[in-house]
């Protein structure tokens, strides 16, 4: 059964159609790459599924459930986490809360609780708190748990993103280019966080121009160009795709 | 780990100070210090808006007209004692700043600042034009009674101080947990970037009305305390002025409590020990202001980083060198 199943779905900017007609599923599980040439229309689909955009047209449903036009908050505790392409951490914050940012919509303590510090909201807290550290440890960040955010390197500030949204317990992740940034050594070492966060059974969906990681982790991918799908398949059926090849301007050109 | 904290030294020496002016200040001073203490309260209040969650609310005065009003009135037309108007007064005023507050809320900066001083003004005139007979006017209310706690009367400096700061001291215990815990934590992520809080999972507008409302409550509380300090309220009271004092008052403090405290002295404190100088009191007061903005513009103690006892403990546990792979794969076991 597909997690994530999206329906004609259409996003229009003005005059611009940024993302058109388009429909495609993600397999539970599965590790899923969106691709396309810059302004195809890759981040905006994320915005879409992330509730940051309501699409004009066609539905999107996750688990069977229609969340086209809920709010982005709404859509996390459903059990979709996203990263952000430009990194968007609280820099001034420590790693650790960051972390804790993403726990945050599986913690109940309401007003009140957190005024009088009751027992429940303590347990709570020392369990949220052991869960992200949990988490930073899976990205290799546990020993930067005090520094500000904004003082990490490139690198481990994307996967600061990854740790963060992983801390609220996704069913799906969504990556908007994971790697933008890291050196080859981090980008290996991304491939294998990838991995197991898949083998932890969470199904993920990336945007990613760095076409070895695409093809190398890959099961599905998607191929836009201009709002619209092109062609869709396993990564080396979609290589070998005539269409594909002219909209990346010739197969000379590609670092497959 | 320091052998001594200069913030803990400082919070001992305010406590112990607080406990002792009454013994060593004048009437005048004992006053002065009640007034600093409401200030306090307020805002202390508004730091949870304007501090922890960057909410630039320049109409704090509207709530705390709102419940110095609402004890007056249930005081002097209903014969409430005073103590008990006030979880109403913070009730009234709450309500109010949800009302107003909700469709404002998705505002940004400068144009909420905007729109919360038209609170205020909106409120002060309202109160002039004796809305539904009940505020009297410009004249205001008078005759409110003492509050009595346990048949114990409340009305000389000195026992106004004890509850004035007493309810300090609470606030300052109550609004210290909140911002240890995932609700302060919250205001802080809101504050940082908005938009990427909204995508982590936090209810931005939710905990931004939250925060109004709240601090609100606090203000109608304190509104409480002026009412049955002056016996007598007028809109003038209430004015633009006051939300500017307020407002200043944690925007010196850094947004940090014992900041909060330490810029209320300052602010209410000062000028009154520089009215010797009568006429150039302000402008000395003018430039300690600007010589703050240039050279402390974080203001005075910003708040520090949280500490999680249980993440030390954990981080001692860390390999040296980290595996993604092996140690990814234990854990999800």
């Amino acid at each position: 059964m597909s997690l994530l199943r999206l329906e004609d779905v259409s996003k229009i900017f003005g005059g611009l159609i940024a993302v058109n007609d388009l429909s495609f599923t993600v397999e539970q599980g599965s590790i899923v790459g969106l691709i396309g040439p810059n302004g195809a229309g890759k981040t905006t689909v994320f915005n879409c599924i992330t509730g940051n955009y309501t699409p004009e047209t066609g539905d999107i449903f996750f688990d069977d459930q229609s969340i086209a036009g809920l709010r982005p908050h709404r859509i996390v505790s459903l059990g979709i986490a996203r990263t952000f392409q430009s990194i968007r951490l609280f820099g001034r914050l420590p790693v650790l809360e960051n972390a804790l940012a993403g726990r945050h919509c599986r913690m109940k303590a309401g007003l009140i609780a957190c005024m009088l510090h009751t027992a429940a909201q303590r347990r709570e807290e020392k369990e949220a708190v052991a869960r992200c550290m949990e988490e930073l440890r899976f990205v290799g960040l546990a020993k930067h748990y005090a520094e500000p955010a904004g003082g990490l390197s490139y690198g481990n500030q994307r996967l600061l993103e990854i740790a963060r949204a992983l801390a609220s317990d996704p069913r799906l992740l969504i990556l908007d280019e994971p790697a933008g940034g890291m050196n080859e050594q981090e980008t290996v070492a991304l491939v294998e966080t990838i991995q197991s966060i898949r083998n932890r059974g969470i199904t993920v969906l990336l945007i990613e121009h760095d076409m070895r990681l695409v093809m190398k982790i890959c099961e599905k991918l998607v191929v836009l160009e201009h709002g619209s799908m092109i062609v869709q398949g396993k990564p080396e059926d979609v290589q070998r795709n005539p269409d594909v090849i002219e909209a990346y301007l010739g197969a000379d050109d590609m670092k497959w | 780990m320091k052998p001594f904290d200069i913030r803990q030294l400082l919070s001992a020496g305010l406590a112990l100070l607080l406990l002792i002016l009454p013994f060593i200040c004048n009437a005048y001073w004992l006053d002065v210090c009640v007034s600093i203490g409401l200030y306090a309260l307020l805002a202390l209040s508004l730091n949870v808006i304007l501090g922890q969650a960057g909410i630039f609310h320049m109409g704090h005065a509207a709530f705390f007209a709102v419940g110095a009003y609402t004890t007056a009135i249930l005081n002097t037309s209903f014969q409430w004692p005073i103590l008990w108007t006030m979880p109403l007064a913070g009730a009234a005023a709450a309500f109010f700043a949800m009302i107003v507050a909700r469709p404002i809320i998705h505002l940004r900066g400068d144009y909420l600042l905007i729109v919360t001083i038209g609170i205020v003004e909106i409120v002060r005139i309202a109160l002039l034009n004796d809305v539904g007979g009940l505020t009297g006017g410009s004249n205001g209310i008078f005759g409110i009674s003492r509050p009595t706690i346990f048949g114990f009367r409340i009305a000389k400096g000195t026992q106004f101080y004890y509850l004035v700061w007493g309810m300090v001291g609470v606030s300052l215990l109550l609004f210290h947990s909140l911002w240890h815990s995932r609700f302060g934590r919250a205001l802080n992520y809101i504050k940082e970037d908005d938009i990427a809080a909204e995508g982590c999972g936090i209810h931005v507008s939710h905990y931004k009305l939250i925060a109004f409302v709240l601090g609100a409550f606090w203000a109608g509380m304190a509104g409480t305390v002026y009412a049955a300090k002056m016996t007598t309220i007028a809109p003038e009271s209430f004015n633009f002025l006051e939300s500017v004092i307020i407002f200043a008052v944690v925007i010196l403090s850094g947004g940090s409590h014992l900041g909060v405290l330490i810029s209320a002295f300052l602010f209410i404190g000062l000028p009154e020990l520089l009215r010797e100088f009568s006429n150039a009191r302000m402008l000395i007061f003018g430039f300690a202001m600007m010589a703050m903005m240039i050279w402390r513009p974080q203001g005075i103690l910003p708040p520090r980083h949280r500490r999680y006892n249980t993440a030390v403990s954990l981080a001692k546990g860390t390999p040296p060198t980290v595996d993604f792979a092996s140690t990814s794969k234990e854990e999800t076991t």
